[in-house]
């Protein structure tokens, strides 16, 4: 049987304390999706309606920032008759626990999801230790 | 310094009678705002998935939803009288079984929904893209509903 759950709708939310912006706007919280293996870690960003020249993802001092810019996409002759969400730049940061090798980051949006990888320094990879019975 | 000293005074003064009706507009104002201008007062405008925007200029209606994550193929699209029926699901693949997740916020699963347009329209020329997780429709006016000029003499 198929329990595919029905999708329902998650207001936007506004980051929470925004630093002043240069452009006047509305600033988002993307929801992402954060996970971790041996060698990297791994973070889902959905930001609908962001081109890939329009993301910014910035690595300093261990804070990770990732904001995407959305280019109004209404023409000049419309007028709103329904609005249901808001438009507006997204922007999030993270602190990392571990150290990251900055040279090998790799970021690639598809559909409005980015996905970008932090490969782990190799001072920082777990190793294994074997236990001896004894 | 009679007139300096009676200025502070509230409802002392050359003022307009209506100052005490303004002041407490003002308050109220700021009462209201501050219970409901919080977010999480706000009434929620969409109850289904996916939350649009409907926008029109004199030739067409322009339906625009926000869908990240979702190929073209995913999402169904049907207009049948002046109803436009979207519907898809939404898949996110699993990482493999070492990932360890640290957050996990964004969700997968089916959506169904239809919008009702204002005005009739012309089913045979709807047109949608998705381009960066956004997804365009733009359905044309019928004829009889596009605004007409009337010159008048």
């Amino acid at each position: 049987m198929d329990q595919t759950k029905e999708l329902q709708v998650k207001e936007k939310q506004e980051v929470a304390v925004p630093a002043e912006q240069t452009r006047p706007g509305l600033v988002f919280t993307p929801d992402v999706d954060i996970y971790e293996t041996d060698r990297e870690i791994t973070l889902l960003a959905d930001m609908p309606g962001v081109a890939a020249s329009d993301v910014s993802i910035d690595l300093q001092d261990h804070v990770l920032t990732i904001s995407g810019r959305v280019r109004p996409w209404e023409g000049p002759g419309e007028s709103d008759v329904l609005v249901e969400f808001e438009i507006g730049k997204y922007y999030r940061q993270f602190t990392l626990s571990g150290a990251i090798d900055q040279d090998k980051i790799a970021a690639k949006l598809e559909d409005g999801v980015l996905r970008l990888t932090l490969v782990k320094a190799q001072h920082a990879l777990p190793r294994q230790i074997t236990v001896t019975a004894g | 310094m009679f007139t300096s000293r009676m200025i502070g005074f509230p409802s002392m003064g050359r003022r307009s009678p209506f100052a005490e009706m303004e002041r407490m507009a003002k308050q109220m104002d700021l009462l209201s705002r501050a219970i409901f201008g919080r977010p999480e007062m706000r009434p929620f405008a969409a109850k289904v998935f996916p939350a649009i925007n409907l926008t029109e200029d004199n030739e067409k209606y322009y339906v625009r939803a926000e869908l990240p994550g979702i190929s073209a193929d995913a999402i169904n699209l049907e207009v049948t009288g002046r109803n436009l029926a979207i519907s898809g699901e939404r898949v996110i693949p699993s990482e493999g079984e070492n990932a360890r997740y640290h957050r996990r916020e964004r969700e997968a699963g089916r959506f169904s929904r239809m919008i009702g347009l204002p005005g009739d329209v012309d089913a045979e020329s709807v047109a949608a893209k998705l381009v960066d997780g956004l997804l365009t429709i733009s359905i044309a006016k019928a004829a009889s509903a596009r605004p007409r000029q009337i010159a008048v003499n």
